[in-house]
């Protein structure tokens, strides 16, 4: 017989549409079962006691990124996260940071989505297509897998103590995508396109705390990624400096 | 009220919609609707691998893609159209290659050249995969194409109604979850790209996402299903939370293991083994089930899907992700120990009718992906084909939405649009009026009753019995209610929509399993064992009547060169 044990669920709950409303937490009482995940207490919270409560959720199996939150304090996905856990019957559940709360623990994705967009993450190729595939080593390939992995879930973008200070900042996951295309033999993007990133605001912001590689669901490190980009820019610098070209 | 207008609206971002959206957006004014974020569809879950004869493989030199349409049509129990199943498997080779220079990773051969693996039902290795992602590296190529032209997307724009009047589609109703808006959509054509019903059976390997709502919709707007009856079974849904193990589990050697030690499936298909077509390895592993020949758990009598003597580099290297959903949601690791497993609803081979151009026989209304059903899968669909028909007839519905907008002057009717809009209005209006049932309690016994009548195994009783129940269900529906007035992020009010919807699925369904009698692929009555070509080498076709109950016509299959066989593997 598996046995149910009572736990105490403390939410976030906001909403951006009500004039005045203050963020605060609700206490929800359940009797879950061992193995049950964070985001099936949550359906069932929402099911039996509270219709009001929003959050986001599709595959239930780690691979879409809906279900990004904080999760006694810890940023992980919803899905993948069982209640039995932490060692303890209370958990707090807080929508991720540095974006604006819609409502409860969805979250404002548009400026992460806007710096996505801004690394123009696609492969960039010069000539006309072959007939068949472009050829690449399975070496080759295997270099791009981790940042491959990424699943846009903003649990990076959520713990990265640079976008708390500047919103401007492109964040890790944006710039783990853009080393996936730098990385993949088969791109052909000029070495002028990495400019996008010289900055600040770019590859230059990041404080090397590695919180995102610590929050990412996916064991994707994006600070290594954000390394090597930094290096191909002090490269091509010094190349020029040198007057070496190529 | 809000309005817009659109040349083309597409609705659905995974695969089929996505590349729909490609295909048209620098000729049209394109709006592509998704109810999550593009990269959120059920696509991203795809794990095994996408199906062209490429001849990569050195054990596949010689095939060819007569014969993967062959493997298809045997495996589809010659239900599926054979003109359209050619169609597929001749673009299939140079939809792979587009989508490699687009830049999908795909794994690698030594020689550089994309990887191939066996797959069920094919007669050759000619799945091509990425790990075991591929569904989520087509998913992020598509969508990085779509970003890269420019594409116009209303993400967290949930369609609730389809325009449509006098056989011609004017548009939709769409609803704006952020800010709680109901918005009316004009539009010259209309795509539906919706995805499928998982949800509508209680065990099932789909996303929470997964209605069938955009299958409804259509139907309710007087769009005709087909071959609504054949539902999918995937062998190996993990007990429990039914996350989806690959068939590339098996596609690399990895056996199925009843309580008696036996590889059981030496019984029942000799030859093919492991890889014989899902339709009868699920029914094989429900008969040891049923016949007590299995594990029990608290979550349920299960199977072991055994990888272990794969060894841990090869785990690694081809199933990382069935590893990672393994250790994360029952705490095994299949380098170590067996993954338990059952059978689970899998995929929706039925569907919106549509042709081969995608288009249906509405006016303006094309439909492509898991939602439509051309037919390429026929009675059951093979492991490594679903991806190929998104983008295929994603592709080849961009196409013929500009022949048709090229060929005729469309202007769309805004007041029906309005219209439809005003009647979601109502219908939330009414679920504001307090009603004592709750939805998720009617879905839950809804999809009861789908797994347990209308599931593997069918009978007449058991289908007359799920008709009864789900009648009784929308009955008590008449009643539901909502806890928020609240518009925007409401959930709960997105739920109840998409429900009415899905009773016009579950409905369909058990209807044409009622009828056919025969089995044939997934569709298994135990009172007619055999298949009946004489009677029923026919697609189903389903028409919502007058007291919205489907009435169900038979139309012939296409045949054009493979004369329907015995099916044994």
């Amino acid at each position: 017989m598996i046995r149910a044990s009572a736990y105490t669920f403390k939410i976030l709950r906001f909403d951006r549409k009500e004039p005045g409303d203050k963020a605060r937490f609700q206490s929800y009482r359940v009797r879950i079962i061992p193995g049950l995940t964070i985001l099936a207490v949550l359906n069932r919270i929402r099911d039996e006691i509270d219709g009001t409560l929003s959050f986001r959720s599709s595959c239930r199996s780690a691979v879409c990124g809906s279900c990004a939150m904080v999760i006694n304090g810890r940023i992980d996905l919803a899905c993948r996260t069982q209640a039995a856990s932490f060692g303890t019957d209370t958990i707090i559940l807080e929508p991720l940071p540095n974006m604006d709360i819609i409502k409860d623990l969805v979250v404002d994705m548009t400026r992460f989505w806007t710096m996505y967009e801004k690394v123009k993450p696609w492969l960039y190729r010069s000539g006309p297509d072959p007939e068949k595939e472009i050829g690449q080593t399975e070496d080759a390939r295997a270099l791009i897998d981790q940042f491959v992995h990424c699943i846009l879930c903003a649990c990076c973008y959520g713990a990265c103590p640079v976008i708390s200070r500047d919103p401007e900042y492109l964040g890790p996951a944006a710039l783990a995508k853009l080393e996936r295309f730098v990385l993949d033999s088969r791109d052909e993007r000029p070495r002028s396109a990495l400019n996008e990133v010289n900055s600040e605001h770019g590859v230059w912001g990041c404080d090397t705390a590695l919180k995102c590689i610590e929050a990412c669901p996916k064991n994707v490190r994006p600070t290594d990624a954000i390394i090597d980009l930094r290096k191909r820019l002090f490269i091509d610098k010094a190349r020029q400096f040198l007057g070496i070209r190529k | 009220m809000i309005t817009r207008s659109h040349d083309v609206v597409i609705v659905g971002g995974g695969l089929a919609g996505l590349r729909a959206a490609v295909g048209l957006c620098e000729k049209y004014d394109v709006a592509l609707f998704s109810k999550v974020h593009p990269i959120r569809s059920h696509s991203i879950a795809a794990q095994g691998g996408i199906n062209a004869a490429l001849g990569n493989n050195p054990d596949s030199a010689d095939d060819s893609w007569e014969k993967h349409a062959f493997d298809t049509i045997k495996g589809s129990d010659y239900l599926a159209d054979q003109d359209a199943v050619e169609i597929m498997c001749r673009e299939a080779p140079g939809i792979v290659y587009e989508m490699e220079h687009w830049g999908c990773p795909f794994s690698r051969f030594s020689d550089g050249s994309i990887a191939q693996r066996p797959f069920g039902g094919a007669g050759y290795p000619r799945t091509c995969y990425s790990a075991d992602l591929t569904g989520h590296v087509l998913l992020n190529t598509l969508f990085e194409k779509a970003v890269s032209l420019g594409v116009k997307i209303y993400p967290e724009w949930h369609v609730t109604a389809l325009a449509v009047d006098e056989n011609a589609c004017h548009g939709v109703a769409a609803f704006d979850l952020m800010n709680g808006e109901l918005v009316s959509v004009d539009a010259k054509a209309t795509l539906f790209a919706t995805g499928g019903y998982g949800r509508v059976y209680f065990y099932s390997t789909n996303a929470l996402i997964n209605t069938g709502s955009g299958i409804g919709m259509a139907y309710k707007a007087g769009v005709p299903l087909k071959d609504m009856e054949f539902v999918q079974f995937h062998p190996t849904g993990l007990i429990g939370t039914n996350i989806l193990m690959t068939e590339a589990c098996r596609g690399e050697g990895g056996y199925l293991i009843n309580s008696q030690g036996e590889r059981f499936m030496q019984k029942y298909a000799p030859k093919a083994m492991e890889l014989a077509p899902r339709d009868i390895v699920s029914r094989s592993i429900q008969t040891e089930i049923n016949a007590g020949r299995c594990f029990e758990h608290p979550l349920g009598s299960y199977i072991r899907l055994d990888l272990m003597h794969l060894g841990e580099k090869k785990i690694l290297e081809k199933l990382p992700g069935i590893r990672d959903i393994c250790i994360d949601f029952i705490g095994i690791d299949p380098i170590r120990e067996p993954i338990p497993i059952m059978p689970c609803q899998h995929y929706s081979m039925g569907g919106i009718d549509t042709d081969v151009t995608a288009a249906t026989g509405v006016q303006g209304f094309f439909a492509a992906g898991e939602c439509a059903c051309v037919s390429v899968h026929g009675g059951n669909r093979l492991g490594g084909n679903s991806l190929l028909e998104t983008i295929v007839f994603g592709k080849i519905a961009a196409r013929s939405i500009d022949k048709y907008l090229s060929a005729v002057s469309v202007s769309p009717k805004k007041d029906m649009c309005v219209r439809t809009v005003e009647a979601v209005r109502a219908k939330i209006e009414h679920f504001l009026a307090g009603g004592k049932e709750k939805t998720f309690q009617l879905h839950g016994e809804l999809a009861r009753v789908m797994s347990k009548h209308v599931g593997i195994f069918r009978t007449l009783s058991g289908a007359e019995a799920a008709l009864d129940e789900i009648e009784a269900l929308r009955e008590r529906y008449r009643n539901a209610g909502i806890s928020s007035p609240s518009m925007h992020m409401n959930y709960e009010l997105m739920n109840a929509i998409e429900l009415e919807y899905m009773f016009d699925v579950a409905l369909s369904i058990a209807r044409g399993a009622l009828l056919r009698e025969e089995s044939r692929g997934a569709h298994s009555r135990t009172d007619f064992p055999k298949r009946d070509d004489e009677k029923w080498l026919k697609h189903s076709i389903a028409r919502i009547s007058g007291d919205g109950h489907p009435d169900i016509s038979l139309r012939d299959v296409t045949i054009t060169r493979y004369k329907p066989m015995e099916r044994t593997y």
